[in-house]
């Protein structure tokens, strides 16, 4: 019997040797840790531990629920308590978690860790601003309550601290009051890029979930062509009276060759999906799966990349002037020639709270690439590019950038630092991704 | 149902008890720890959202003078008793036990002669009230004696057997024994030890003995496909189990 286990993996594939270790007891397993996974749902090497380290603490049986405010709706929880689980339990009841993101196989833990956003990132901001306290293992072991009135310092730096200043033992956050557990969805084409920031920017003065699935391989006029989401919570009266029920998913069952996804395949569905879409405006009520999580629907997507797996580039970029910012980064993506198989663009509000938060006023793309001989010189360039229009990278999806790429751009390193030395002098916490980026010593 | 769950705080027990708390079952819940029994309990009742209190008290497999005590109180606050599930008992490494006589000792006396004494208890009130569900967590390892699992797959096997001798006797009386043979499930209790390949999750494998449960299965493999690897297993002869490592 072949025994499994001695490797770690990011969602993308990347790897590194170690075991995770998971428990129900998550204060015991964190003792003398480095870093706690969750669920492993970061694309590169963000949950990944060093390389001098052999274990790593996994989050996700620590998931009790240790209260729940029904009047105020603020829920205390575990660090390993999913996003997709408190769905489950409370949108029947009126109340959704405030962010959500791509995927609901979050644990509260990695949310605050990535300080994640959603399609309502212009009107919510990230999960940062919904967390009202984190129970937090420090680096000396000792376990130490943070929240905007004590130990305020660390509380900023965990939010977007990618799990580098304490491992979150558990989170108090407020959920959002919902007027039924549906989502009333309207999606359009858009033909152009101009006219999907314009139109992203529109839909953001009226909507509360805004987001963009763009053809990042067509090129000349159809440049951004791609298809405009936005919705909210349905009203009562035009909802189904019965609750939303889990939707059935299917599975990638193996790895798929390296060569099921080129540039043709891709191509391909890029236009199918495009001209599948009507060309009229579609309107109703759909699933808040389908809505938020389209991607959810198949367990192990990842798998159709290979056994080379993928990466991610998600940056965001200040787009003051037209043609801007945006266009300038996908034709640098063109020139790549390596497609992508999605693109997912966005409207960001104002920069949260978070030391090391991503999102940004601007324009977020993320770009899923395969990883190739290429991908490394691809990333470089559309790094280049990211520091050139003063935008910044999210490094819950990174792999690959290089270090003094990541530090050209992120000017708030200092004060993250400061604070990180503070709470850690002896730099006992640290990942694969912090000692690749932040050159943490091994 | 009325439900005594004894080892329900973590792993298999609390995935399984969380499934019956959603669906309106009442629950008792029996365990070693007062603070996690009360974590436990809470998180039950948050995730139920029907108001319902569910109560808890300390029960331990090391003193079996505390099962009728527990038992009762479990029974007074739900009004009788309609099932009750065993997931607690221990598990260490073969080569840890092999070096540790005392433990070896604690895991046989806990995981056979205990849970034998605690199900016995169960037993007759069970028949006592006209019959009911004893649910109880055996394991594969003692399906055929393996390297890894010597001692603790002894403790399971004759677990396994006391439950078979149980579904025969009394199943006519209305005694519906349920015995799960839980293959690797990836747990605390397993934190640390290599995943095998056909590993399960808890949340998965709760759901199938639940249904377990409601049908009246006699014996349920978890995952489903150790079932099939233990049928293999079983059939080796003995000149190729002594070279393997499993």
């Amino acid at each position: 019997m072949a025994f499994l286990g001695n490797t770690v993996r990011g969602w993308g594939g990347t790897q590194a040797a170690g075991r995770e270790i998971r428990s129900e007891d998550l204060p015991a397993i964190t003792r003398g840790a480095s870093l706690t996974r969750g669920l492993g749902r970061s694309y590169g090497d963000s949950s990944l531990p060093a390389p001098d380290v052999s274990s790593i603490p996994g989050s996700a049986l620590a998931n009790r629920i240790l209260s729940f405010d029904a009047g105020a709706g603020v829920l205390r929880a575990e660090a390993g308590l999913t996003i997709g689980e408190i769905q489950r339990l409370f949108l029947p009841r009126k109340w959704s978690f405030p962010v959500l993101p791509g995927t609901q196989f979050v644990t509260l833990g990695g949310a605050v860790a990535a300080d994640i956003h959603g399609k309502n990132h212009h009107v919510d901001g990230t999960i940062g601003s919904h967390v009202r306290a984190l129970t937090l293992r420090t680096a000396d072991d000792s376990v130490v309550e943070s929240s905007r009135e004590e130990n305020e310092d660390i509380f900023r730096a965990t939010l977007g601290g990618m799990g580098l200043t304490g491992h979150v033992l558990e989170v108090e956050v407020a959920l959002k009051r919902i007027p039924s557990p549906w989502i009333w969805a309207e999606s359009e084409r858009v033909p152009n890029l101009d006219e999907f920031i314009r139109s992203l920017a529109e839909a953001a003065r009226d909507w509360p979930y805004t987001v963009g699935w763009m053809d990042a391989l067509a090129q000349g006029g159809d440049l951004g062509r791609g298809i405009l989401m936005r919705g909210r919570w349905a009203e009562p009266a035009e909802a189904p009276v019965h609750p939303p029920r889990p939707k059935p998913r299917v599975t990638v069952p193996f790895r798929l060759p390296g060569w099921t996804l080129n540039s043709f395949s891709m191509r391909a569905f890029n236009a199918l999906y495009f001209r599948r879409h009507p060309n009229r405006t579609k309107r109703g009520i759909v699933h808040p799966e389908s809505f938020f999580h389209p991607l959810d629907a198949v367990r192990h997507w990842n798998r159709v990349y290979g056994r080379r797996g993928f990466t991610q580039h998600q940056c965001v970029l200040p787009e003051t002037e037209s043609p801007g910012a945006t266009r300038r980064y996908l034709e640098a993506l063109a020139r790549g020639r390596l497609g992508s198989f999605l693109c997912v663009i966005k409207d960001c509000g104002p920069e949260g709270e978070g030391l090391l938060s991503f999102p940004r006023p601007g324009i977020s793309i993320a770009v899923d690439l395969p990883m190739r001989s290429r991908t490394q010189e691809i990333i470089d360039e559309l790094n280049e590019r990211v520091l050139a229009e003063g935008g910044r990278i999210y490094l819950a999806k990174d792999a690959l950038s290089r270090r003094e790429h990541f530090q050209a751009m992120e000017g708030r390193l200092d004060a993250f630092r400061i604070i990180r030395k503070r709470w850690d002098p002896a730099g006992r916490l640290k990942s694969a991704q912090s000692v690749r980026l932040l050159g943490d010593p091994v | 149902m009325r439900v005594v769950a004894l080892g329900a705080t973590r792993g298999m027990g609390r995935s399984l008890t969380r499934l019956m708390a959603e669906r309106g079952d009442r629950l008792f819940l029996l365990g070693r720890d007062p603070e996690e029994l009360a974590k436990a309990a809470r998180d039950l009742e948050i995730r139920a959202g029907n108001d319902l209190q569910i109560g808890s008290a300390h029960c331990d497999l090391e003193d079996p003078d505390g099962f009728t005590g527990a038992l009762d109180r479990a029974a007074a606050t739900l009004g009788g008793l309609d099932g009750v599930i065993v997931t607690a008992g221990i598990f260490a490494t073969q080569e840890a036990l092999e070096q540790d006589p005392a433990a070896a000792r604690r895991l046989l006396e806990v995981d056979f002669v205990r849970t034998v004494e605690f199900c016995e208890e169960a037993r007759r009130r069970l028949l006592t009230g006209g019959g009911g569900t004893l649910c109880v967590f055996s394991s594969v390892a003692g399906e055929r004696g393996r390297k890894p699992v010597v001692l603790y797959g002894a403790a399971k096997a004759g677990l396994t057997r006391y439950l078979e001798g149980l579904d025969h006797k009394f199943r006519g009386q209305g005694l519906v024994t349920v015995c799960v043979k839980p293959g690797f499930v990836r747990t605390g209790m397993t934190a640390g030890l290599s995943a095998p390949p056909f590993a399960g999750e808890p949340d998965a494998v709760a759901r199938q003995v639940l249904s377990a449960i409601d049908r009246g299965t006699p014996v349920i493999y978890v995952p489903g496909a150790w079932r099939w690897i233990m049928l293999m297993i079983r059939s080796l002869p003995r000149a190729v189990m002594r070279r393997v490592g499993f």
